[in-house]
């Protein structure tokens, strides 16, 4: 029978590809935002598969914010990536210091 | 069994499309590949009876994000090899990262098996019992103790609704298109016309 922990198991190795997917890809950041939607996801997993199986309802609505917060930052960060290109006519952002930061 | 076999499919299909996005070459195919990512997840999610937040999974993310991601990905002209260029030398590093981030996690859960960690009980009190739809439960908690937090979402996505439009709104270059009304009232028939009486037989010389 399929318990929470496989549930917890799958999370576990999204979240862990989705923060392998930023290390690998350290110029594409499309990928990279790519790859913080998987992070999320697999944080939405977690939340539905405790709240199935603890049978409170909460964590799915917790799980409904998650997604409003994950839709309004890929908004967001696909805008800063559109002007960011627009400046430099490329995406690579390893090179991105003008700030020093 | 048939709902162990859908878990495995799902899972294992989910995690497949998961490596397919970070290591796939082209981002159109990561973006594909991120939206079997979702179905599956969304899969996932109807197997534990959660079918609000699946529907809305597959809604808000493969009919909006995904298709935002694709949008972007074909709007920009991206030289995807320069971009690949340092993949193979962060692969060992991410790899033991991985690998490390994975053991804690697959410890925590371990341990949490053994009998060490408690699960955490439901609040007995405010929590509805999972009877009827899962969609009117969720809307009920929603609307009700919730109310609040579900406001608060909506102002989140008005605020980066216009937060995207200003970072990428620019105001138009060319003037092409655009009243100048002084410029329009300042214009009289005499400047703007010139009476001609042509000859039969001969073109216009303006």
């Amino acid at each position: 029978m399929i318990g929470v922990e496989h549930y917890i198991i799958v999370s576990a190795i999204l979240f862990v590809l989705g923060v392998l997917g930023i290390f690998l890809n350290r110029k594409n950041i499309i990928v990279i935002l790519m790859s913080i939607e998987l992070i999320l996801l697999s944080v939405n997993i977690n939340m539905v598969a405790f709240s199935a199986f603890l049978g409170d309802l909460v964590g799915q609505v917790f799980a409904m914010f998650i997604l409003t917060v994950a839709a309004a930052e890929a908004a967001i960060g696909l805008a800063i990536l559109m002007i960011y290109f627009r400046g430099r006519g490329t995406i690579a952002v390893d090179d991105a210091n003008q700030m020093k930061g | 069994m048939i709902q162990t076999i859908a878990f495995y499919l799902f899972a294992v299909l989910v995690i497949a499309s998961a490596v397919m996005v970070i290591t796939a070459r082209n981002p159109v195919h990561s973006v594909l590949w991120l939206i079997l990512a979702f179905f599956n997840a969304a899969g996932l999610m109807v197997l534990v009876g959660a079918e609000f937040i699946a529907m809305l999974l597959v809604i808000v993310y493969v009919g909006a994000v995904a298709v935002l991601f694709l949008f972007v990905v074909m709007m920009l002209d991206i030289d995807v090899a320069a971009l690949r260029a340092g993949f193979i030398r962060n692969f060992p590093l991410g790899i033991v990262i991985a690998l490390v981030l994975l053991a804690e996690l697959v410890l925590g859960i371990g341990a949490y098996r053994t009998g060490a960690i408690e699960l955490g009980t439901p609040m007995a009190s405010d929590a509805p019992a999972m009877v009827g739809s899962n969609t009117g439960a969720i809307g009920a908690l929603l609307y009700s103790k919730y109310l609040f937090l579900f406001e608060a979402a909506g102002i989140i996505l008005l605020v980066a609704m216009i937060g995207a439009i200003v970072l990428t709104h620019r105001p138009p270059k060319s003037k092409r298109g655009q009243q100048d009304i002084g410029k329009q009232n300042r214009r009289n028939p005499d400047e703007a016309t010139v009476m001609k009486q042509p000859t039969v037989g001969q073109g216009v010389e303006l």
